[in-house]
């Protein structure tokens, strides 16, 4: 009995030290009121402000560009990888999970400034720069998951397939497709997490006026704490808690399903 | 398709890890071990014994070590609880813990600004109750707590999934032969448990052993660890060579820091990946 009340406590210890800064953050969103610590009314002003804010609207859009393309390429170049690493010997293999490991173990610093100085030889740094930043990085997460999936893949029933008259094109899209396609999936996902994330690689590959949300953060936390930018968190917590809800909750029903099966 | 066919997907795949990863690693060696009219040096290299170099590598090294022993004393109890809970929605509950994890990184760097400043939020509770103010913000205290804040979730995630692979009938069957709990965790929860012990190691050490914001933004500017010396000769001192040769030497760090957590890791089941 103790030992359940000590460990209740010891939960609640630590949920509150990590949800008590995002409420902080969520309630002087409503503060009218530029202190951090007086309460000056409830309002909705720095959610306009916020809106209005061409540095904060600007640096979304960006966020979601580079996001999205970073993460389609990555996933394109990622899965079709993944086929040419399984069919590869042992050795070829060996290497080519090598070079994926580099930019996963490397500090992202490090991987950030040698891009910049291949990046500055060659072109302007800017938005093309930065894709390609998130794209390198990006591609690992999608080999590493899809590559499992193949690997489990029974060859039989591809066999069948094409025994029952199947073309390859085919049974590669009745077979082979969907048994990968949640290795996919979940590579997509963790790409775009690790792009919305970023921020040591997207500052030293970024060109002047570029600006994620990360680094426009960056640049603006250095100078002071503006009453817009608690706002902004409070939309960006719920937009993800929403995501990940809708995300979650239907594939947790389906595993347990299986699971009981 | 057959076999020798399909290797060649990875055709782009190849192409981009030349143009993109090796590449760019040679143009670090490149700027690091040459002088600006190209002749070779170890200058750089050898320019981490400076003075300088040398207490930040070494603030670095010792405020990675604190914060990867915090979170794994904090996060390795939790992750018990969290797995030994046997209620109806456990799955919600850890997804509670997961969440703060989704959060823009500098989001959360915002927040604890927010709370540490002078005239930051836990002042003036502080305050208002009639106790002493906190001043840690600016100091290598700031820097930890916002590193064990951003990566507690990295070392709660594999740790807890390497916990809930360790099936019940081992513990029960341990209990019926006379184990303590004691023995218990010893015996069986921690040996099945290093896995994810050393994965969860590798991801919070690496990041903060070679972070720059947030000792920039909590530390501001008064805590140098050897990211802001390695931002601050690229972005303010265009002195690229003597970033690329730290750079190098934060890489070797790396590669040795993770060379003996994987000592511990016999399996390699723990890759960086859970």
């Amino acid at each position: 009995m103790l030992k359940k009340i000590a460990s209740r406590f010891y939960m609640f210890l630590m949920f509150a030290f990590l949800y008590l800064p995002i409420i902080v953050l969520i309630v002087l969103s409503f503060n009218d009121s530029r202190s951090k610590v007086k309460w000056g009314g409830f309002t909705f002003r720095w959610y306009t402000n916020c809106f209005r804010d061409e540095n904060i609207m600007s640096a979304f859009a960006t966020t979601l560009q580079v996001t999205l393309l970073s993460s389609v390429i990555a996933t394109i170049i990622g899965t079709l990888a993944a086929f040419g690493i399984a069919a590869m010997k042992k050795r070829n293999q060996t290497i080519f999970l090598g070079a994926t490991n580099i930019p996963l173990l490397n500090a992202d610093i490090v991987t950030g400034i040698s891009m910049m100085l291949l990046f500055v030889k060659f072109m302007d740094l800017g938005f093309v720069t930065v894709l390609i930043a998130h794209i390198t990085f990006s591609i690992p997460y999608v080999i590493l998951n899809v590559l499992p999936k193949l690997k489990q893949i029974n060859h039989s029933t591809y066999e069948a397939a094409l025994d029952l008259g199947a073309s390859p094109l085919y049974a590669f899209f009745k077979v082979t497709w969907p048994e990968i396609l949640p290795g996919v999936f979940s590579g997509f996902m963790m790409a775009v997490t690790m792009s919305l994330d970023d921020f040591s690689i997207t500052y030293f590959t970024k060109g002047a006026g570029v600006n994620t949300l990360s680094t426009m953060l960056y640049t603006e936390l250095r100078k002071g704490i503006k009453p817009e930018l608690y706002a902004l968190s409070t939309i960006l917590f719920f937009a993800v808690l929403l995501i990940l809800l809708a995300g979650n909750i239907s594939p947790g029903k389906k595993q347990r399903k299986q699971a009981a099966k | 398709m057959n076999k020798f066919k399909q290797q060649f997907l990875a055709g782009p795949y190849l192409i981009w890890i030349i143009g993109f990863i090796l590449l760019p690693l040679v143009m670090i060696l490149c700027y690091g071990f040459t002088t600006g009219d190209c002749s070779f040096t170890l200058e750089y290299i050898t320019a981490i014994a400076s003075e300088t170099n040398r207490k930040s590598l070494g603030l670095s090294l010792k405020l990675g070590i604190l914060c990867t022993v915090i979170c794994l004393v904090l996060a390795y109890p939790l992750a018990m609880i969290l797995n030994n809970m046997h209620i109806k929605n456990q799955g919600i509950v850890v997804f509670i813990f997961m969440l703060p994890m989704w959060m823009n990184f500098m989001l959360r760097i915002l927040a604890w600004k927010l709370l540490l400043s002078k005239n930051g939020v836990i002042n003036s509770i502080l305050t208002s109750l009639g106790l002493d103010r906190i001043n840690i913000i600016n100091t290598p205290a700031a820097v930890v707590l916002g590193m064990v804040y951003d990566f507690l979730p990295f070392m709660l995630l594999p740790i807890y999934n390497s916990m809930t692979r360790i099936r019940h009938d081992w513990i029960e069957a341990a209990k019926d032969l006379g184990a303590g709990s004691i023995t218990i965790f010893f015996k069986i929860i921690l040996p099945l448990t290093i896995s994810g012990i050393v994965s969860g190691i590798v991801m919070v050490f690496v990041p903060s052993l070679t972070s720059f914001a947030i000792s920039q933004i909590l530390g501001g500017g008064h805590v140098l660890l050897i990211g802001n010396v390695i931002e601050q000769d690229f972005m303010q001192g265009m002195q690229w060579n003597a970033g690329s040769g730290l750079s190098f030497v934060l890489m070797i760090f790396v590669l040795v820091s993770m060379a003996l957590v994987n000592l511990f890791d016999k399996e390699g089941e723990g890759t960086a990946l859970c």
